[in-house]
Formats: C-alpha cells, sequence, structure tokens
C-alpha cells in the first residue's frame, strides 16, 4: 500500500517489507521529522549526479546513520557516449579526434597512447621522428600540470577554500596558453596523431614555454603557502579517505593514489615509451596513504613535470626545426597548414602542388583523407602513465582502415572502485575529500 | 555467381567456401573474410579485382623460443600447471607472441587457476590486473565472444594478456574477481558491452549503459544509430551508412 505524507513522500512498505521512503526535494527537517516518525535510522542519500563535489556527473550512493556512512557505493555511466564504439565507424587518425575527448582534463595523454598504440600496429615506433617524441612529452607534461592544478583547484573549492581554486585555475590557464598557441585549442586538441603530431612548434614556442613556468612557480608557491601549512586543510585531509598497499593493488589503482601508499610505480620509469628513460626525474612517495599525502605529492609531481619540460625544451632547440611526422607519406597525414586571413588553414603552397603540378599527389592526398590507411591485423596494449594513474589502450585491428575495435583502461574509471573502501566506516563530509583525493574525472570514466 | 545491382559480384554458397570451418583448432583465427580489393562496395567492378576473397587472419600461435623472458615465464607457468594436474595443453590453447607482446589463449574453464598462478608464483607475479575488455568477432564460429585480461608485474616489470574465449549461444566466462578484486567494474562494462556473462561476479550488473537498456551496444551486430544531418543543402548520412572502405 502506497501512502502519500504530509511532506509529499511516498511510502511503500508493501514492495519490500521494510518501509522505506523517498525524497526527492523538500525541507530537510521535514524528512528527518518523518523519518524518526518511521522510527528508521538508516538513510540511503543519493549524491548526485549533479551534485558540485562529484567532478561532473558521479553519482553516490550513500547509507548513512547519523553523520557516518555506513555504505557507499558509486554509480556512473552519466556520462556515456559511445566513444569507443563511434572508434570504429571512423579512420585510424580521426579516432584521435575522438580519443581526445575522453578525460578532457588530461586530452593529450588519451592521443598520445592511442598513437603509440597505432604505431605499435603499424611497427613504426622507431620511425617517429624525434622532434615530435619531444613534443609529444613537452606537450604531456605540461598537460599533467595543468590536471594536478585541476585536481588540487577543485578539491580546494569543495572544502570552500575558494583562494585554492582560484590560485590553481589561474596558473593552468597559463599552460592552456602555449597549447592554445602549439595545438591551436585549449582542450581536444587532437594534435598528436598516428606517426608524429600536427605540426611543428611555432616560432618562439619554446620561450614561452619558458616564461609560463616562471609564472608557474609563482603559483604554485602560492598554492603551497595556502595548502602545506594550513591546519584546517590538514584537519580535513590526514587520515581520510585512507587505503593501504595492499588495498590499491588489490583494487589496481595506480597513479598518485598507489604512489601515495608508498609504492613508487610509474610507467614511465617501469615501461618507459616516448624516451622517457633518457630524461631525468624523481618518482614521488609517500606513505601515509591518506588524502593529504596524495595533494603533497601531486605538487611534487607538477614539481618534477617541469623538470621534464625543462630538459624537453632544450632538446627542441638542440634539435631545430626538422620533421615531425614519419617519413611513409601513406601514413603521414597530409597536414600542412598555413596561417591564412581566417586564422589556420590549408597551406596555399602544398594546394597549389597537389591541384596544379601532381596529380600523383592529389590522388595521395584524397586516398590518405577519404580512406586513411590500412593497419596490419593483430592487437597491442599499449600503456602510459597519465595524471590518475595508467592508461591503456587495447586496440585490434582487422587489416582496415578503421580500428576494429579500442578500448581505453581509464585510471579514473578503474580507481572509483575505491570509493566504497575509502568512505565506508568515515563522515559524510570526509566522502568529498575522498573522492577529490581520487581525482575521477567523468569523461574519463565514462567514455 | 549473380551479380548485385550495384555490381559486385557475389559467389554462390557452395563457391564461397572462404570461411573455413573452424573444425576443434585450426592454426588460423579467421575473424573475417574480405572481398575485394579497394574496399569500395557497389560501384561496379571494372578492374576484375573485386573478385579477390582475401581471409582476414590474427596472428597464430608461435613456435618457440618466443624470446626474452616469454619463454622462462610460460615454462613456469607449465611447469605449474602440471603439478595442479591440469597440464599445460589443457589450459592454455595457445602461445601468440606478436609485436613484442605475450598472449595466453586460455580456454575458460582454466581460467581462474591460470590467473591464480600469474599472480601468487614468485616467479610470475602478475599482481596487478589491468582490467578486462571484450572483443566481438562474429565470424570466428564458437568464439565470438574474448574476453581479454591485461596483466602486469610490478616486481618483475612485464606485461601479458590472458585471453579468453566463449561461444554466443553460451556466453559464460568465469569471473576473475576472486583474483584480481580490481576487475570488478571492468567485468561488468565487458557484460554491459558485450553480454558477456562473468559466472560468480558479485553483482554483475550493467555500469555504464542504464539497467533496463536492452541488447549490448559493443557487438558487431549492434547498429551505431544516428540520423542524417542536413548542412547547406547537402545530406550526411550517419557514419555507419556513409561509404567506406574496409
Amino acid at each position: 500500500m502506497s501512502t502519500t505524507t504530509a511532506t509529499g513522500h511516498v511510502v511503500d512498505d508493501d514492495a519490500t517489507g521494510v518501509p522505506s521512503f523517498e525524497a526527492s526535494g523538500g525541507d530537510w527537517s521535514d524528512i528527518a521529522e518523518e523519518a524518526a516518525r518511521l522510527g528508521e535510522e538508516r538513510i540511503v542519500v543519493n549524491m548526485g549526479p549533479q551534485h558540485p563535489s562529484t567532478h561532473g556527473v558521479l553519482r553516490l550512493m550513500l547509507e548513512i546513520d547519523g553523520e557516518t556512512v555506513t555504505e557507499a557505493r558509486a554509480g556512473i555511466g552519466y556520462l556515456h557516449t559511445g566513444i569507443e564504439k563511434n572508434m570504429e565507424f571512423r579512420t585510424w587518425t580521426q579516432g584521435v579526434t575522438f580519443c581526445t575527448r575522453m578525460d578532457y582534463v588530461a586530452p593529450l595523454f588519451q592521443e598520445a597512447a592511442y598513437c603509440l598504440a597505432v604505431e605499435k600496429l603499424l611497427g613504426i615506433t622507431d620511425d617517429v621522428p624525434e622532434r615530435a617524441t619531444t613534443i609529444r612529452v613537452l606537450l604531456m607534461e605540461l598537460n599533467r600540470i595543468t590536471s594536478h592544478l585541476v585536481c588540487l583547484a577543485t578539491g580546494g573549492n569543495e572544502l570552500g577554500a575558494t583562494t585554492i581554486m582560484t590560485a590553481g585555475f589561474t596558473a593552468r590557464e597559463e599552460i592552456l596558453r602555449i597549447f592554445e598557441l602549439v595545438t591551436g585549442l585549449r582542450m581536444n586538441h587532437a594534435f598528436i596523431r598516428p606517426g608524429g603530431v600536427v605540426q611543428d612548434l611555432p616560432p618562439g614556442a619554446v620561450d614561452e614555454v619558458r616564461s609560463a613556468l616562471t609564472q608557474v612557480r609563482v603559483y604554485l608557491r602560492q598554492l603551497e603557502d595556502l595548502m602545506l601549512a594550513n591546519p584546517i586543510l590538514k584537519l580535513r585531509t590526514q587520515d581520510v579517505g585512507v587505503l593501504d598497499l595492499t588495498g590499491c593493488m588489490a583494487l589496481a589503482i595506480t597513479g598518485p593514489v598507489l604512489r601515495s601508499a608508498g609504492l613508487p610505480y610509474d610507467v614511465r620509469k617501469a615501461a618507459p615509451y616516448c624516451g622517457y628513460e633518457t630524461y631525468d626525474f624523481d618518482v614521488p612517495v609517500a606513505t601515509d596513504a591518506d588524502a593529504w599525502s596524495r595533494i603533497v605529492l601531486r605538487l611534487e609531481e607538477c614539481y618534477q613535470s617541469m623538470r621534464i619540460v625543462e630538459q624537453a625544451c632544450e632538446r627542441l632547440e638542440a634539435q631545430g626545426p626538422g620533421p615531425v611526422m614519419v617519413g611513409d607519406k601513406k601514413i603521414a597525414w597530409p597536414a600542412q597548414l598555413a596561417l591564412g586571413t581566417d586564422g589556420m588553414g590549408n597551406s596555399l603552397d602544398h594546394i597549389r602542388e597537389i591541384m596544379g603540378t601532381s596529380m600523383e599527389a592529389l590522388i595521395h592526398h584524397f586516398k590518405l583523407v577519404t580512406e586513411g590507411f590500412r593497419v596490419p591485423v593483430g592487437q597491442v596494449f599499449q600503456t602510459v602513465e597519465h595524471p590518475r594513474g595508467e592508461l591503456g589502450v587495447h586496440l585490434v585491428s582487422d587489416g582496415g582502415t578503421r580500428p576494429y575495435r579500442a578500448h581505453f583502461r581509464d585510471p579514473s574509471f578503474n580507481n572509483l572502485q575505491a570509493v566504497s573502501v575509502m568512505c565506508e566506516g568515515g563522515q559524510i563530509a570526509d566522502v568529498v575529500v575522498a573522492v577529490a583525493s581520487l581525482d575521477p574525472v567523468l569523461g574519463g570514466v565514462d567514455r | 555467381m549473380t551479380v548485385t545491382p550495384g555490381g559486385d559480384v557475389e559467389r554462390t554458397p557452395a563457391a564461397a567456401g572462404a570461411a573455413p570451418d573452424p573444425g576443434p583448432r585450426t592454426p588460423l583465427d579467421v575473424v573475417d573474410v574480405r572481398r575485394g580489393m579497394f574496399g569500395a562496395h557497389g560501384s561496379g567492378d571494372t578492374s576484375g579485382y573485386g573478385g579477390l576473397v582475401v581471409p582476414v587472419v590474427l596472428p597464430g600461435p608461435s613456435a618457440r623460443p618466443y624470446g626474452g623472458w616469454f619463454d622462462e615465464a610460460v615454462d613456469v607457468l607449465a611447469e605449474l600447471l602440471e603439478e595442479s594436474g591440469t597440464g599445460f595443453d589443457a589450459a592454455v590453447e595457445a602461445v601468440v607472441v606478436d609485436r613484442e607482446e605475450l598472449t595466453l589463449q586460455v580456454r575458460r574453464e582454466h581460467l581462474v587457476e591460470v590467473s591464480r598462478h600469474l599472480r601468487d608464483d614468485p616467479d610470475l607475479r602478475f599482481e596487478l590486473s589491468l582490467g578486462v575488455s571484450g572483443v566481438h568477432y562474429p565470424h570466428e564460429r564458437g568464439r565470438e565472444l574474448h574476453a581479454v585480461h591485461h596483466l602486469c608485474s610490478v616486481t618483475h616489470s612485464r606485461r601479458l594478456r590472458v585471453e579468453t574465449t566463449c561461444p554466443e549461444e553460451d556466453p559464460h566466462v568465469p569471473s576473475v574477481t576472486t583474483v584480481y578484486p580490481g576487475a570488478d567494474w571492468h567485468e561488468r562494462e565487458t557484460w554491459d558491452f558485450f553480454g558477456i556473462v562473468f559466472d560468480g561476479h558479485p553483482a554483475l550488473a550493467r555500469i555504464e549503459m542504464p539497467d533496463d537498456w536492452p541488447g549490448h551496444p559493443q557487438r558487431k551486430d549492434y547498429p551505431l544509430g544516428g540520423i542524417p544531418v542536413e548542412y547547406k543543402g547537402a545530406t550526411v548520412p550517419p557514419p555507419d551508412q556513409r561509404r567506406s572502405y574496409t
């Protein structure tokens, strides 16, 4: 029998035998009063999917007893857009524009991982020009800094520290300006392509990177001043969201969360790609396994990334301009671009060549752009160190011009499994801290 | 032989015979059969290449030596499987080394045991599961659905892939959540997208699609969907209906 009560909540004790009631709004005091009248202490609260502290559209189902969370479950899928399925209907090169939109806070990592996997399938890993690889490393490490800054900024904001947010996002802006200069876009770049990158750095880009880093350093110092000696932040985050090494390994947690539990596992060191073994950097580790140590780790990782960026800048200067795409014209996307009066556009020289002088070049351009290139049959799994953990790409080719299957093992997807373990038995306010310390991005989780 | 209105030459079923019967276990993993040379269909075949029939074959079993640490790891696993009485050949269908990556094709009955050995033996120690992904090969009769487990050994800095197959009519694969609890959501995702039932999973519910969603969207026979879009007077068909070169 269903009865509608004074507060408009439906009580249905026929369905389950247990009195349950559904509240979809209204005053909390009314709901609490009614719960007391029913003699039911146990309340299940839906946090999200539109809650601002859930980093997008994460839904947390919390069973609470007073202020204590007795059970926590994460519900995902609200941002599922079928990117993997869509990639099966586009060419290998077009796939980049799809996977860059998965984890939109760290788009360059999906691009790089996907392109490394395609290159492995093609067997051209060693043919990718040195300069393209260095540009990839430069962009990825800058992206790591922006991603960590978003994590720290939003994490601070969720605890009510708006200054942390403004400082973090202002610092990120400095690097986004670099991205805009180099790729033309602030996010969803599709700049890294199978075989290399779209085009070389514009003139003066390295100097811009250096001056941006100087600014970022200032902001990072501000963030450290705001955060590292802040007694409120310490009280809110120390011993909160604890997940020890055993738990991390069992749940396959990687990235800063795993390193906060004491294991210095970093794919850049364990299975180097893009020549990371030739860069000089450290993998910061902590042992407290709590939200606080993850904050400290992310700050330290920003500095390590800056070290790599500086080395990449030196190499780019030493290399001088050169090819940034494989020499094989059957694979290299004809991305000859020039700045037109309306912004970015095709290079007129290239158009003159293919339209006026070389019919073969025109056919080639047309075939490559409409049909794409074929990739030999087989499957590969390529992982990279994403700001949130290990990002894996499983690609299967049937020898055609499109991926037969593209699967992304997104680190946030996997790490969200830890929400239950981190939150159960804790305070409801600590759920926000624990989730923020995992740094999930729902675009990547749901794909 | 018949000619379609579009100009493609279609063979009679008897003449087709190109998809070989997989039988007990053929050395070739025939995934698909590609017809014609240029990938475009329905444009009339004036070149004569339209009659080409090419089977798409995945890299087959490799012969020893596999190279690097692969031999040692396979030896250790074989020893463990012989010791436990299962037998290496009973559990592992094939060892495939391709593009410097090791794939163990494991029969589904023995998946959990193999996973346990891979995780627990100090010489193997693949303690980190990097998830499960499904692949649907509708032309591989009796082995249509593949569940691919990606494992990583932090201790030895090694990676390998464990591939299990199941037929579409009986889409069951044992869950490895007892060995790798982190595979929980990945198995749910594979169930959601491919309809592979992971037996023994604690709560095999859909994860990305709504709970009442019909079908499994990542299967090859599930349409992509989409509507034609009009732009500046022209109509652009949805991506799965555009001319393609497969």
